[in-house]
């Protein structure tokens, strides 16, 4: 049949690979992820076999039931079969009971509270057209778009929006939960192995809704403290007194670095070791510097519908844009 | 059709409203559109206790609501549906005087109870209770609202009926239309029964 | 007066005028085909620019604010202005027919119906001239619908013309759960009623029970857009989830709405063509009035990932695949229909058993959507939107294929070109498949919905291509569809009563198309298959429940149309703040409403000497 024809392609394309390691729900990194799909096999399971049922009924149907050219005999009139009846109910429902059960059961597992856990790193999530900004109630530090947690510990999320409605998913670590404004939402998600994670908006927010991209570090213990100690640390600011100057009347106004600026836009503390800028701009393909530069000089034509305004409406000139890329991409953190 | 038959030596059936199939479509459809109509109020009394803690700066329920101006608005309701019932009963007995007559009582008392209603909205307007104010004072007038606009459509359709009933006399034609104004006059009042408990009586509680 | 009843000359339209005032079902029906089909034309139109805007990473053929306004129309274009009135379409043109009547209970509404969906829809898409388009998807959750942040006219378009479309649907549903009540031929009973008419009886039920919901809930937006109401503003204490409550109690119904017709369909196309009685009947009955009681405590698994909480994540999940044991129970029953039948491939029989296997891939998918935790994976990704294409086109869509070549000939008198017609379905199939099966695993890598674009790289790149080859073969399959009918117009009128000769309910009775009045006598059912029952027993016709007489009609009337246009006015008044131009509107329509209910309308009468000479519809 041709119909088959996409299935196998789409069979092919799944065997040959599950998806991206830092993407694809496919490929768990992390136990939450793991839960959640073996939930996934072990409904695709019981579908794989009622679809085969159907398919296997519905082929034999077609071929030995087929009118032949002249035919004009009546079938015999079957009003129905009590037994086949009972059985094709009954079957369902057993089916129904064994994915009802871990159903359940993860239900309830992946809603344990986290937040009054002291082993537990607190994480604030609030979601922004079309930014995610990351404050660690516990160290009073906050980053955004690149999420640091450390292998070894539970991470419990409280999930907000400031504008409209977003959703926080990173799919190979765990699945999403809605971000509302004015309501707060918890949930909890583990990082195991470290790695960099692609998360995602998962529900519409805007004409940028797609871009609105982040990722997550899983980094060693160690690691995580000494980033906590370099978020901690007094901000760097501009070593030209005139770029510092214009920096901070022009850019901190809503941004900030360290304990300087403010919280409408992305926090940019160490600002040159993230692997993306924006979220979608990738470090390692452009490079940083290259990247802030292009970002500063015209957001919008990465992200159509960001707040931040181009370089020439916040009336920066082209030497004040480099030298201020120049000095983001510079102000790396240690850890 | 049987209808003209019935109309023209006036030997009207015991019940008119029911003779003809039109009839009895207009009737059963009618009652599948009240179906509807709970849904509808449902949905906005859904809403309403959703959000009706949520005053923002505006008054409580508590502080707004005179529970006797309210309760004087459902006697009058009430009552009106009483007469309408004795209008339907006029209907059956082929009285079209008294019929008339209590159907425009229901009138009057339905036109009392908007003047009690539109009296208390400038009220709680005056007392910062707006439209806009909060949640909860959006989703007040919204219900309520929505019922006071359906008890003037009744005042509306039931004039409307009176004039066919003069007009025409007592038909099986115009009998359906007096009584499915008649249900429908009933089932506001259903609602508001609702709308004084759930709003006002359970305002005042908290 | 009623001396004169047989006298009453009614004043009869011609051509455009006939098809504007016309209360007849039949021409009701066409009109709601044609309406359809146009609004089907244009959200494909929509389909194929989001396809071609997604087939490579990084595309810019539109932008994120055009693609948000594309998902949008299409959205909501297809399910209320295209696959509703297509619906619509067959229940007018086949509903009495089955059960016997000369029309539904209420003509006059059943134009009104049609006329405000019309006006509702035209005034929807009109929101493309203007410049302002709908853009928070058909589900418009606020915030993002809200005046805050959609400070424009285009969720007005939404808000207006869904409300002004959806008394339409209301009116339709109360019209024809009255009809299946109260106008069935004698003998008639409901548990003879042919299962198309039974899927029917359910449909209308649910829609004037859902429909209701979604009336306050765009009552409410529309409130807070245009008179600074605070219900989903949440600075002022409204509530975003509120809406996404209001609008699943509504959208989940919806769904059955759509689908249970489309099961009626499949159920009298798959056993006319197998030349057998329905299998299990009474389960079938059972199962469609089950999914439909279901259908209305399963809302919230469109929110597991709102935040309602595990106990309610929980009951919504079970809940949910209870529903999957009914379907299920239809799904069997059709398989045993054919079995043993004597089955032929017809082109309405091909999207009958194509539907078969490709709903149970959709319905298997929703199985797996039902179970929460899984969920929190697949929800607003690609997977959701492969399941509900799967179940929405696969489903009702080749169900509508099915029903339109099935009853064609009864509507139009002409049979569709079969060589076409499997060429349509060829097509469409297999690009359906192309296009939405991969869809599938793009989810579950990782691709949300919703999205104008995607990064290079992410191992998106290949199945979309794929998705989009899919899509255009589907458009393929459509102009097929189109051109059959333009070429199977020149063709004489002269199918058969019995169009297809293994017909077994009553329309299949009367001439094809129908006289206006459709049975010149009003047939006695004598049982289940009633007109199979007749011909198995050697009568070449129905037994008649009543003699020859004079046959009442409803006059034509304007008046549903100005109604409508009213309504349409007002609409744009209230977008636009013309208070003047509103009540102007709504005076036309309360003033329409006024003349219908003092003018009384005696309709005319048909005599016997005129039924002989074959008034055609």
């Amino acid at each position: 049949m041709k119909r088959l024809l996409p299935l196998l392609t789409g069979l092919v394309l799944l065997l040959s690979a599950c998806g991206r390691e830092d993407l694809s729900t496919l490929n768990p990194q992390g136990p939450v992820a793991e839960k959640q799909l073996d939930l996934m096999k072990l409904s695709i399971g019981i579908m794989a076999l009622v679809v085969v049922v159907v398919f296997i009924i519905c082929i034999y149907v077609l071929i030995r039931f087929r009118r032949r050219q002249g035919d004009k005999t009546i079938p015999k009139q079957v009003e129905g079969n009590h037994t086949l009846e009972i059985i094709w109910t009954v079957i369902p429902l057993v089916l129904l009971l064994i994915l009802g059960f871990p159903t359940i059961r993860d239900v309830f597992g992946l809603a344990k509270d986290y937040s009054k856990d002291k082993n537990a790193v607190q994480v604030k999530v609030t979601a922004h057209q079309y930014w995610w900004e990351f404050e660690y109630t516990d160290y009073g530090i906050t980053t955004a778009q690149e999420l640091i947690v450390p292998t070894d510990k539970k991470i419990s999320f409280e999930l907000v929006a400031a504008d409209v409605k977003h959703s926080f998913w990173i799919p190979a670590i765990g699945g999403k939960m809605d971000t509302n404004p004015g309501v707060t939402n918890r949930m909890y998600l583990e990082f195991p192995k470290e790695g960099v994670f692609r998360g995602k908006c998962a529900e519409l927010c805007g004409p940028a809704h797609a871009l609105m991209d982040f990722k997550a570090k899983a980094v060693s213990p160690s690691s995580f403290d000494r980033w906590v100690a370099a978020m901690k640390a007094p901000a760097v600011m501009p070593a030209d007194a005139e770029i510092a100057e214009k920096f901070t009347s022009q850019c901190l106004s809503c941004h900030a670095v360290g304990e300087n600026g403010g919280n409408s836009a992305p926090n940019l503390t160490g600002v040159g070791s993230r692997q993306t800028v924006g979220g979608i701009l990738y470090n390692d393909e452009a490079g940083v510097e290259q990247n802030l530069h292009d970002w500063i000089t015209e957001p919008q034509k990465y992200k159509i519908g960001a707040m931040m305004p181009s370089a020439e409406d916040n009336s920066l000139t082209a030497e004040e844009v480099s030298s201020i890329a120049k000095y983001l991409a510079e102000y790396k953190l240690d850890y | 059709m049987s209808a003209h038959d019935h109309a023209v030596d006036g030997q009207l059936p015991h019940e008119p409203e029911k003779a003809t199939l039109q009839a009895r479509n207009n009737i059963l459809g009618f009652w599948l559109f009240l179906g509807a109509e709970t849904v509808l109020f449902g949905t906005l009394f859904a809403a309403f206790l959703a959000l009706r803690h949520n005053i923002g700066d505006g008054p409580s329920a508590n502080e707004l609501f005179k529970l006797p101006m309210v309760f004087a608005a459902t006697m009058i309701l009430l009552t009106s549906s009483l007469t309408s019932v004795f209008a339907v009963q006029a209907l059956h007995l082929h009285k079209k005087k008294a019929m008339v007559g209590w159907l425009i009582v229901t009138i009057l008392l339905g036109l009392s109870f908007l003047g009690l209603e539109i009296y208390e909205f400038f009220e709680y307007v005056h007392e910062g209770h707006k439209f806009t104010t909060s949640a909860f004072s959006s989703s007040f007038y919204t219900l309520v609202g929505f019922h006071g606009a359906h008890v003037a459509f009744g005042v509306v359709w039931i004039s409307l009926v009176i004039g066919q009933v003069l007009k025409k006399g007592l038909t099986v034609v115009t009998a359906p239309k007096v009584y499915i104004s008649a249900i429908y006059w009933h089932f506001i009042d259903v609602v508001w029964v609702f709308i004084f408990t759930v709003v006002y009586l359970m305002g005042k509680v908290g | 007066m009623s001396a004169h009843a047989h006298g009453h000359t009614v004043k009869r339209y011609r051509g455009l005028m006939d098809w504007l005032t016309t209360v007849d079902h039949k021409k009701i029906g066409i009109l709601y085909m044609i309406a359809g089909l146009f609004f089907f034309l244009i959200g494909g139109l929509e389909a194929i620019i989001i396809r071609v805007q997604l087939m490579k990473p990084m595309n810019d053929v539109v932008a994120g604010d055009t693609f948000n306004e594309l998902i949008t129309m299409h959205g909501t274009t297809m399910i209320f202005l295209a696959a509703m009135p297509l619906l619509f379409a067959l229940m007018n043109a086949v509903i009495p027919l089955q059960i016997g009547a000369r029309d539904v209970a209420f003509p006059f509404l059943n134009s009104l119906g049609f006329w405000t969906f019309f006006f509702g829809g035209l005034l929807l898409n009109l929101s493309w001239f203007a410049g302002t388009v709908p853009d928070a998807g058909w589900t418009s959750y606020v915030p993002l619908a809200g005046p805050t942040f959609n400070s424009g006219h285009g969720v007005d378009y939404y808000v207006i013309g869904l409300q002004i479309a959806g008394i339409g649907t209301l009116l339709g549903g109360i019209n024809f759960m009255a009809t299946i009540i109260n106008m069935r031929a004698p003998g008639l009973t409901f548990m003879r009623l042919p299962m198309f008419t039974w899927t029917i009886f359910i449909t209308s039920a649910l829609i004037v029970f859902a429909f209701p919901a979604l009336t306050v809930g765009l009552v409410a937006i529309m409130f807070d857009r245009l008179f600074h109401a605070n219900f989903f503003e949440v600075a002022n204490g409204g509530s975003g989830v509120l809406w996404e409550h209001i609008f699943w109690v509504f959208g989940h119904p919806e769904v059955y709405i759509l689908i249970l017709p489309a099961f009626g369909i499949i159920s009298e196309v798959v056993s006319t063509f197998s030349r057998k009685r329905l299998f299990g009947y009474s389960s079938m009955v059972f199962a469609t009035v089950l999914i439909a009681f279901l259908g209305f405590m399963v809302w919230a698994h469109h929110m597991f990932t709102t935040g309602l909480g595990p106990v309610a994540n929980g009951l919504f999940s079970i809940a949910t695949m209870l529903i999957a044991v009914p379907t299920g129970v239809k799904i069997f029953n059709w398989l045993f229909t054919l079995w043993g039948g004597s089955i032929r491939f017809t082109t309405a029989n091909l999207f009958g058993i194509g539907f078969i296997p490709t709903f149970v891939m959709g319905g298997v998918t929703g199985v797996m959507l039902a179970s929460a935790p899984a969920d929190y994976q697949y929800h607003d990704t690609y997977f959701v939107v492969a399941h509900f294409h799967y179940v929405i086109v696969g489903g009702l869509i080749f169900g509508i294929f099915a029903g339109l070549h099935y009853w064609w000939p009864k509507m139009f008198g002409r049979m569709l070109n079969e060589t076409i017609g499997k060429i349509t379905f060829w097509t469409f199939f297999i690009g359906f498949h192309m296009t939405f099966f991969v869809q599938h695993f793009l989810g579950l890598l990782g691709m949300p919905r919703r999205v104008y674009t995607y990064l290079e790289g992410q191992g998106f790149d290949n199945m979309n291509f794929i998705s989009t080859i899919g899509a255009f073969l589907m458009g393929v399959g459509t102009i097929a569809f189109l051109l059959n009918i333009f070429i199977t117009w020149a063709k004489p009128r002269n199918a058969a009563a019995d169009a297809w000769e293994d017909g077994r309910s009553l329309e299949w009775t009367i001439p094809s198309p129908p006289p206006e009045y459709n049975f010149q006598q009003v047939p006695l059912v004598r049982g289940y298959d009633a007109w199979w029952k007749e011909k198995m027993e050697g009568n070449t016709a129905m037994t008649p429940a009543e003699p020859i007489g004079s046959i009442h009609m409803p006059s034509p009337s304007i008046l549903p149309l100005i109604m409508s246009l009213g309504l349409f006015i007002a609409g744009f008044g209230f977008m636009y703040d013309r208070l003047i131009v509103a009540g102007a509107g709504l005076v036309i329509t309360l003033g329409c409403m006024v003349i219908r209910s003092l003018v009384d309308d005696h309709g005319y009468h048909i005599e016997p000497e005129d039924q002989e000479k074959g008034v055609k519809a």
